[in-house]
């Protein structure tokens, strides 16, 4: 599907995401004044609050460029592609870059930057989305936006910020309701964004194993686990006939536009197959897909095939030898609105290898 | 024999040419370094280089960086500061006659000129590119879906040149009868300014980052492909419904930086690999200039009289090629 990159050699990019208020600008101060060992090139939509001088901060307005393609889905941050190229004349003077949203920003041009312009795909890897979410504020954001809960879908990381100011019941509810927009996420719990930043930076490769290690059953619970009481969370596995039909669920949900979430999983799989079927679903329903994610097992291959995509952009690179007490399973996810889940099922079972 | 003397430089070289005999080096990490009778340092930067222009008179070197500073500086290592805009990074500079120059960050382009006077020039959306006119004091900005051609020194209206996309590079043909951008999709776009008809050329596999006009302009030079790739703007209607020449060709490597000879029809032509062939028009003889270093050419410049080439790459490698021994 795409050249291969030299990995060695781009810089990983971690794009920030949140609602004004969410504790954005307080991670950042962190990042920037904490001793640990790496050096930060940050991009940030307004000066703001952040009171440091260093000469690697860069203000950026916001330059959505629409391609010239004929899709309506596929736009960049033009500024976004000056500023890793103006960074890059520099690259020895930092090791990783930053770039903080605005608050109500849509995630996906930023995020399709790095995939869909070449030069800045030569130097640059998005490495993680993560967003940062007001433990107070962020469900009732929720409700009024459909931004906040892009924000949520888009993320690799999520960081509950402000947990001292909710009760345990109070944050049980945002767990659970992030969770039923993205299970895939990795929660963290903070107070003033107190955190380790290792565990929000540099998490390589998406921390894309996740999405093999989650039970899929969890995942299919998660889906409604709003609908639940919060002690349904705990014991997931007793029931497999229930959980078999687990999709159907999401046709009782209240709001059919919101964003949900589909685990598919099937043993190996036939590529000549799978890649005109990945290409079809996003080119037909990219507008309605936020990010989509999977690790492929194709028959007669010795690596792990991971793939990725944002909307329409699709992209995949062999990643590395399956082991020998692995099982070759194929897992896709899809996070979107609107998706005809049924559809999408029995379509990629069908790309399995005869 | 072609022969080339390595430069030592301390990094990515954002450009290199040459002022009157001097060799100038002018690097990311902030150092600009002169290389005539003898070797001369300055670094008028706080911190990195984003951009540097020749003088239109050939007597200094305007550089602007990220401390939001732009510096004139002459080939004795001194240096001026001309303009400052706080905080901002300074990515894009031109230089016009009697000592203007323009500079944009964002939206907003600045002319300053020879005087000391300063003009704003507000656009909607970011400014991609900056280019004077050969003649006039005319300023060129390309931004998203079009040009805007302001006069300068007085309060005129300005002329909008529209193509649906985002314009970056811009350069008027030395005859000042066409204006070319670069897209940010793999294309150029043109307009030929008697009656702003539409141009386009498109075919390459990659941006198109760096163009140079050939002797009185009759071709346009652009990398973005995988051979130099060069437009004939003689004739009437310029490139339209005319074939390209394409120059130096490679299996294996794009070309990342071209620069025309000052007075033959000849080209330098940069690789990805960091090769520098040069290549004449009308044959397609080629000469190897430098074998294949450890990054992309990224700038070239020839001197006056078209006998020395002055080149970096974007992993501080850089040097002087003489033609003559």
């Amino acid at each position: 599907m795409s050249a291969t990159q030299d990995v060695q050699t781009q810089i990983p990019v971690t794009v920030l995401t949140g609602y004004l208020g969410a504790g954005k600008t307080t991670l950042l101060n962190r990042i920037l004044t904490e001793n640990h060992g790496q050096r930060y090139a940050v991009i940030v939509n307004e000066f703001g609050e952040i009171g440091i001088d260093n000469d690697l901060l860069v203000e950026s307005d916001e330059e959505i460029f629409e391609m010239n393609n004929g899709c309506i889905c596929c736009t960049v941050r033009g500024d976004l592609i000056r500023t890793v190229q103006n960074l890059m004349k520099r690259k020895g003077a930092f090791d990783a870059i930053i770039v903080e949203t605005t608050g109500v920003a849509d995630p996906a041009p930023v995020a399709q930057t790095f995939f869909m312009d070449d030069d800045v795909r030569a130097s640059a890897k998005l490495d993680a989305v993560v967003a940062v979410v007001d433990a107070r504020h962020v469900l009732q954001r929720l409700e009024d936006t459909e931004e906040a809960e892009d924000q949520v879908a888009f993320a690799d990381v999520i960081l509950i910020n402000k947990t001292d100011l909710v009760t345990p019941d109070e944050l049980a509810n945002v767990e659970a309701r992030i969770r039923a927009i993205n299970p895939y996420a990795v929660l963290h719990h903070s107070e003033r964004c107190e955190i380790e930043i290792a565990k929000v930076l540099d998490r390589g490769a998406f921390d894309l194993d996740r999405i093999l290690s989650l039970d899929p059953h969890f995942l299919e619970h998660g889906h409604h686990a709003h609908e639940c009481s919060p002690d349904c969370d705990h014991d997931h596995d007793h029931d497999h006939d229930h959980h078999d039909h687990g999709h159907g669920h999401h046709h009782h949900e209240e709001d059919p536009h919101s964003v949900k979430s589909i685990s598919l999983t099937a043993g190996e799989l036939n590529p000549d197959m799978f890649f005109p079927w990945i290409n079809q679903v996003t080119q037909v329903q990219g507008p309605n897909i936020l990010r989509m994610k999977g690790i492929m097992a194709f028959k007669g291959d010795s690596q792990r095939y991971v793939i990725q995509g944002v909307h329409m952009i699709v992209e995949g690179d062999h990643q590395r030898d399956w082991k020998e007490d692995e099982a070759r399973e194929s897992r896709l996810v899809f996070i979107g609105r609107d998706l005809n889940w049924d559809v999408l099922r029995d379509s990629f079972q069908a790309c399995a290898a005869q | 024999m072609p022969t080339v003397v390595p430069v030592k430089v301390d990094g990515f070289v954002v450009r290199s040419g040459f002022l009157k005999e001097c060799a100038y080096f002018a690097t990311g990490e902030g150092e600009i370094l002169f290389s005539g009778q003898g070797v001369q340092k300055s670094r008028p930067h706080k911190a990195g280089l984003l951009a540097a222009e020749p003088a239109q008179d050939g007597n200094s070197l305007v550089t602007s960086g990220d401390d939001g500073c732009i510096y004139s500086s002459g080939a004795d290592g001194s240096h001026e500061l001309l303009a400052e805009r706080p905080r901002k990074w300074i990515d894009l500079i031109a230089t016009g006659p009697s000592g203007a120059i323009a500079f944009a960050s964002g939206r907003t382009a600045w002319v300053r000129m020879g005087d000391g006077r300063e003009k704003e020039f507000a656009h909607e959306r970011a400014v991609g590119g900056l280019a004077f006119a050969p003649k006039g004091m005319r300023l060129a900005v390309s931004r998203y879906d079009g040009a805007t051609l302001w006069w300068a020194g007085t309060d005129g209206t300005p002329v909008e040149l529209s193509w649906k996309g985002a314009h970056l590079g811009i350069d008027f043909s030395p005859d000042g009868k066409y204006l070319v951008t670069a897209m940010q999709e793999n294309a150029l776009h043109g307009w030929r300014l008697s009656d702003t008809q539409d141009m386009r050329m498109t075919g390459y596999p990659a941006k198109v980052k760096s163009f140079s006009w050939s002797v009185k302009g009759k071709y346009l030079a652009t990398s973005g492909a995988p051979a130099a790739i060069l437009w004939p703007f003689f004739g009437k209607t310029g490139p339209m419904g005319q074939s390209p020449l394409q120059l130096g060709a490679r299996s294996d490597a794009q070309v990342t930086a071209v620069s025309c000879h000052p007075k033959e029809d000849v080209v330098a032509v940069g690789y990805q690999d960091g090769m520098i062939m040069m290549c004449r028009f009308n044959d397609n003889a080629e000469v190897l200039l430098r074998r294949p270093g450890n990054a992309p050419i990224s700038t070239m410049g020839w001197d006056r009289d078209g006998v020395r080439l002055a080149f970096g790459t974007e992993a501080a490698e850089a040097g002087i090629i003489s033609l003559e021994d």
